[in-house]
């Protein structure tokens, strides 16, 4: 492995020279299997006597199930095993905690096997485990199934009416306050934030501006599909090989769902082909165990890409209206905003943080937030990136140029007047740490893109902050000290992005050896302490807590030890940067140290963990220029800036690479990504074909600037990056494709018909007012 | 996947009694792109694929004083690296680069798209625009249907029971002619046709006056359309913006689409306009014998 | 009544390979589920993620889109043969080098698809190499790292080459 040299300047890594490794760009530890094609995928599992399995699903998007009959299934020869809800214990109606928030049991057991309703199209409703899986799913299709069928609900609004046709009998409406309604809804929840005097505020200011908002149901559109396989041992023991964004969240899900003892579940998490927040709960984990346990042999089981679309992830559509008053000096006097969130089948939409964050950026004196989780017939929704805060950003953002646009103010200076600072309160409550909202808008300020012009017709540029919380939540580490004078690491966050290699370096870092000599493994359930899920851009924060604490344990050790060695006080042994040293110039090199552990004393193992520590949060502003063809509404894009809040960026390719990959799914949402349903609720697009992620010819290439305002609850100032880039893409160029062409989107996608139709209509009416 | 047999005949005979012998549930495999994805999600079930990829007159590709041959099971880039096409029929050249992503094109064939029979389908506005005529090769003989007809409805063609596409005939190449395809998709690549226009254009000796011109729509109808009057109307007019404007404005009245997850109706009607007048534009161009840089995508 | 099994030949990463097969079974799932070959990778089964790319003949192709009856007697490069037996290929070491992967899912088939172009093109434009590569979804990186380390490979070509 060797270290290179920045490969551009782009990365302004502020007082990366007091680090030896932090800041540098080693190669990533796992990055030859993963370039050779070697390394092992969830999918790529295979066992002795393994089965394939396939999955029934509903082709109504809302049904009462009248019966099940799998006979003819069982009868095929080559098929081993069937299962349905049948065959899942009834969990009942408890909550429990399981790594994500707090989830209700009998949801996610229905959401796994359909029980009594389905609520969308894709809903599982049996599997067959098979000799084969071409025998499998002929298999699947011969199950029949009785169906009565009921009226669909898509839209948000229409779902919160009286009317509306209920999925779910159990679901009253809960508020903050601890209110509950009294009827079956299908509002699961309403959020109220409230502060200082909205009235007042508004009656102050010097201009209001409310509009509304639509965007639609978006896929987080990971390449790898969900998987699992396992393995139901004839001593109980059950192990599950799959692709997941937690081992132990999958563990403790498959525990409550089937009733067994978190002891007697092994989950071994394989390499990850992206997640996004969409590979936390469990959809095939208990399928696959039970249908195991039914044949006695390992059963894989493997979505197929349709299914993927449209039985997991999305994050929500939404309907948002927001009103921002400012007063003459450009101040924001007054925010408010209504925000209802499509939950999908069950509730638990992210429509809290999206309220939380929508107008997190700027130091607001006077504001109030509702927000709606609402069910409707689309699969359940998952955290995607930043879950909520996305659409929130694109209502606000885009509120806030038209505001700027009107008083005639610059922009990126009524950002900077306004941004949130540390002592900030937030209208849900929270007070800011040290934060860096304003110094990313100053960067932006401060870049090359800002300030070169733009030329040419239909052309324009647009600006965008955005914020993401981060979470810390509970990491382990342990590592081992080699004779050669590497370290083994075995830690609990499965790596999506690199963060083996991130994590490494902080031990690395810590014990003042090189990174290329610390070698990380994501150990298994059994293999290493709890450690909650790779989310919440947390990994790189708090699983690096738990590396940093891990090392710290055995510089502890290695003194005590050094001074066993030489016979003197451990009060005069001292460790620095990779070397040991004692009175009268004794020193040892960590490598001698470590050559000499065996013949003084055994093995030295150190282990950290984290659970207190909270992130201060993450900022980003964007800058981006468009081209925008009047005659069709396509928007191309010309150059792309994000300058972000990284704290410190540890492996600074890496913090880009979050950067420019969460920018280009916000240009995905902002551009062409929606669910494209019929009245019945049949998702017409379920492919990478008509759901169009972007390909490597819809971008350019993403220019990123890096600043580095340390987290003071991190030993190295880390603060996660991996969600906040998603948040204002689709503002930004909501703001650039106005400046471009004069009308103003208030929908997601920008597709081109809407932007055609904007513009067809701005021409028809002639006075080129859009709003 | 269901079950299925496999042949791959090595002659046109042995296809046509394999084809014939299976009374419909026979269906032919040449790239595959579009098949092997209908056979794995049931929307097609046939007991028979026969490879036709092994059967010498499918991949003919040749040029003559009589015209050009294109075997119907020539795949896409084949046709684009061949220097004739893409000097004389540069439409289907511009069509073929542009199908799916480079996997798809070393293995879609021009045929296979027109036996598929979308609306949508790339290469077949090129076609028509292009003149080109189906060679037809069943239990009876061989006939010969101009590819404007070949399409009957979506994912419907005139191939009868036991017939085979065994290749595609192009007039040759007339002096001062020009063509061009040019399709409208939300991203730049990897998309199906929201909008495509196929065109050519033969210009009068002095470069200045349309002698003939021919448009092919796709995706604005329940099969691909030519747009003759559109075409016609350009016949004797100078080959100027004007003239142009006009004909996209006839070619915009022939199209008849649907709203779908791909565009809708106002759009696509709107947006046939706005192609045929820059594919019209870049074929008058070329058949001046000016380079045509094509910003694919855009 | 099942459709025969048949056996197919094929020149795989150099080396002759003979496997058994049913007509409905495609490359790709013979490459993974019979051969071990589990470095092409499965992301949407029709052609329009290119997880799965292979060189088949030299031309790259989604190998969920070709059945294996079909490879008989065709040459096959998967990524298992892309390294030479000492470290790596230059597209490989770039990739590594420029950070060009997070997940690792697609690279393979980027890799593989980078390889085919390189070939045929080995110096090619920034524009040239986005449009080749439009086939091959990537979701995690944004691609900037992705074209320049295909850039960086070509550049190591030409230094080799020089």
């Amino acid at each position: 492995m060797a270290t290179i040299d920045k490969p551009d300047a782009g990365a302004q890594t502020a007082d990366s020279r007091k680090y030896n490794v932090i800041g540098t760009r080693p190669i990533r530890h796992d990055g030859t299997d993963k370039v050779t094609g070697r390394a092992k995928y969830g999918a790529d599992v295979k066992l002795t006597g393994m089965l394939y399995a396939a999955m029934l699903r509903s082709p109504h998007a809302h049904a009462r199930i009248k019966s099940i009959d799998t006979s003819k299934a069982e009868a095929v020869p080559g098929v081993r095993a069937v299962v349905t809800h049948a065959d899942m214990p009834d969990p009942g109606s408890r909550v429990a905690e399981l790594g994500e928030g707090a989830v209700n049991l009998r949801h996610l057991s229905s959401n796994v096997l359909a029980r009594d309703k389905v609520l969308y199209k894709g809903h599982a409703i049996a599997a067959v485990a098979a000799d084969n899986v071409h025998i499998a799913e002929e298999a699947a299709n011969l199950i029949e199934v009785e169906y009565d069928l009921l009226p669909p609900v898509l839209d948000v609004r229409e779902a919160m009416q009286d009317d509306a046709p209920i999925l779910n009998d159990d679901v009253r409406t809960e508020s903050l306050a601890g209110e509950t309604g009294d009827k079956p809804t299908n509002t699961a929840m309403h959020f109220r934030y409230e502060k200082g005097d909205v009235a007042k505020g508004f009656a102050d200011a010097h201009l209001v501006i409310e509009r509304e908002f639509e965007t639609a149901t978006v896929h987080q559109g990971y390449i790898e599909p969900h998987n699992a396989t396992a393995l139901w041992n004839a001593d109980g023991h059950i192990t599950i090989w799959t692709s997941t964004q937690g081992s132990f969240t999958v563990r403790q899900q498959v525990s409550e769902l089937l009733q067994i003892p978190v002891s007697k579940i092994k989950v071994v998490p394989m390499e990850i082909g992206g997640g996004f927040g969409g590979k936390i709960s469990v959809y095939l984990q208990p399928v696959a165990a039970l249908l195991s346990k039914k044949s006695g042999r390992p059963v894989k089981l493997i979505m197929d890409r349709a299914s993927v679309f449209e039985a997991t992830g999305p994050t929500p559509g939404s309907y948002i209206r927001v009103k921002i008053g400012v007063d003459s000096k450009g101040m924001i006097s007054a925010a408010e905003a209504y925000l209802a969130y499509e939950a999908g089948a069950y509730p638990g939409s992210p429509v809290n943080p999206g309220c939380m964050c929508i107008f997190a950026c700027y130091d607001i004196p006077n504001g109030r937030i509702d927000g709606f989780d609402v069910c409707v017939n689309k699969p359940r929704t998952n955290a995607y990136r930043a879950p909520g805060a996305t659409n929130a950003a694109f209502a606000a953002e885009t509120v806030i140029d038209e505001i700027c646009e009107s008083l005639k103010l610059d922009p990126v200076e009524f950002r900077l007047n306004n941004a949130s600072k540390e002592g900030v309160r937030r209208i849900d409550g929270v007070e800011y740490p040290r934060v860096g909202m304003w110094e990313t808008v100053d960067a932006i300020r401060q870049s090359e893109h800002w300030k070169s012009p733009l030329e040419g017709p239909h052309r324009g540029r647009g600006v965008a902050s955005g914020f993401w919380f981060n979470c810390g939540l509970k990491s382990s580490a342990s590592a081992t000290v080699n004779g050669d004078g590497t370290v083994s690491l075995v830690e609990g966050s499965t790596d999506i992005g690199g963060s083996r290699a991130s994590i490494a370096m902080q031990l690395a870092e810590t014990l003042g050896i090189a990174a290329e000599e610390v070698n990380p493994t994501v150990g298994d359930t059994d293999s290493v302490g709890y450690t909650d899920v790779t989310g919440g851009s947390r990994v790189t924060f708090a699983t690096g807590i738990a590396a940093y604490e891990a090392a710290c344990d055995i510089k502890r050790q290695m003194v005590e030890r050094a001074a066993l060695i030489w016979d003197v006080d451990s009060q005069d042994v001292h460790y620095g940067d990779g070397t040991i040293t004692g009175p009268g110039d004794k020193e040892f090199s960590f490598k001698e140290l470590a050559a000499e552990l065996h013949k003084s004393g055994g093995p030295i193992i150190g282990r950290g963990t984290s659970s207190a520590a909270n992130q201060g949060g993450a900022f980003g502003t964007h800058c981006v220029d468009v081209d925008v063809d009047p005659e069709t509404g396509k928007v191309e894009i010309l150059r792309y800036t994000i300058a972000q809040d990284a704290g410190t960026a540890i492996h600074p390719s890496y913090v880009e690479g979050q950067m420019q990959g969460g920018v280009v799914q916000g240009i995905g949402w902002a551009l062409n990504e929606e669910y494209f349903y019929d009245d019945s609720g049949v998702m017409n697009n379920a492919s990478f074909l008509d759901y169009r992620i972007p390909t490597c010819y819809d971008v350019p290439m993403i220019d990123t600037i890096i600043v580095e305002v340390p987290d003071p609850e991190h030993p190295y100032g880390v603060r996660g990056v991996g969600e906040v880039p998603i948040v204002p893409p689709p503002a930004a160029l909501a703001n650039a494709i106005h400046n471009a062409v004069g009308v103003r989107m208030r929908q997601l996608p920008m597709s081109p018909p809407a932007v055609l139709h904007e513009i067809l209509d701005k021409q028809s009416s002639g006075n080129g007012q859009s709003s | 996947m269901r079950d299925f047999e496999y042949a791959a005949p090595a002659s046109l005979d042995e296809a046509i009694e394999l084809f014939t012998g299976k009374n419909g549930s026979a269906k032919a495999l040449a790239g595959g792109t579009d098949l092997i994805d209908h056979v794995r999600t049931g929307r097609l079930s046939p007991d028979l694929i026969v490879d036709i990829k092994k059967i010498s007159e499918l991949n003919i590709l040749e040029n003559s004083s009589s015209g050009f041959r294109l075997g119907a099971a020539v795949s896409c880039n084949r046709i684009y690296r061949d220097e004739t096409i893409v000097s004389e029929y540069s439409a289907l050249a511009d069509s073929c680069r542009i199908i799916g992503g480079v996997q798809i094109q070393s293995r879609a064939s021009v045929g296979g798209n027109l036996c598929n029979s979308g609306p949508a389908a790339d290469t077949t506005p090129a076609l028509i625009a292009l003149e080109a005529t189906c060679v037809i090769a069943g239990p009876n003989g061989t006939r010969e249907v101009a590819v404007e007809d070949f399409c009957t409805a979506p994912g419907q063609n005139v191939l009868q029971s036991g017939e085979i596409l065994v290749e595609l005939k192009f007039p040759p190449r007339q002096e001062n002619s020009g063509s061009h395809y040019r399709r409208f998709i939300p991203r730049y690549e990897m998309d199906i046709a929201v909008v495509g226009v196929g065109a050519s254009v033969v210009l009068d000796s002095d470069r200045e006056t349309i002698v003939s011109a021919r448009i092919g729509l796709g995706a604005v109808a329940p099969t691909p359309l030519f747009a003759e009057s559109a075409g016609d109307l350009l016949a004797g007019m100078p080959a100027n913006d004007d003239s142009i404007a006009q004909a996209a404005l006839e070619a915009q009245a022939a199209a008849k689409p649907i709203d779908d997850m791909r565009g809708t109706k106002e759009f696509r009607v709107h947006v046939t306009r706005v192609l045929t007048e820059r594919v019209l534009k870049a074929a008058v161009a070329r058949a001046k014998g000016e380079s045509v840089e094509v910003a694919i995508g855009h | 009544m099942m459709a025969k099994k048949r056996v197919v030949t094929t020149s795989i990463n150099g080396t002759e390979t003979e496997f058994l097969c049913e007509p409905r079974q495609t490359l790709l799932e013979v490459l993974r589920d019979v051969l071990d070959l589990t470095g092409s990778k499965e992301g949407c089964s029709n052609g329009n993620c290119g997880a799965c790319t292979v060189l088949l003949n030299g031309d790259p192709v989604d190998s969920c889109l070709v059945l294996a009856v079909e490879c008989e007697g065709a040459d096959i490069e998967t990524i298992e043969g892309v390294a030479p037996t000492d470290g790596l290929h230059r597209i490989q070491d770039a990739f590594l080098e420029c950070a060009a992967l997070q997940c690792g899912i697609c690279t393979p088939g980027f890799i593989m698809s980078a390889k085919s172009l390189l070939q045929q093109n080995p110096s090619p434009s920034e524009d040239e190499i986005r449009f080749y590569l439009a086939g091959n979804l990537c979701r995690c990186t944004g691609y900037d790292k992705i074209v320049r380390a295909v850039q960086e490979a070509a550049k190591a070509k030409e230094e080799v080459t020089a």
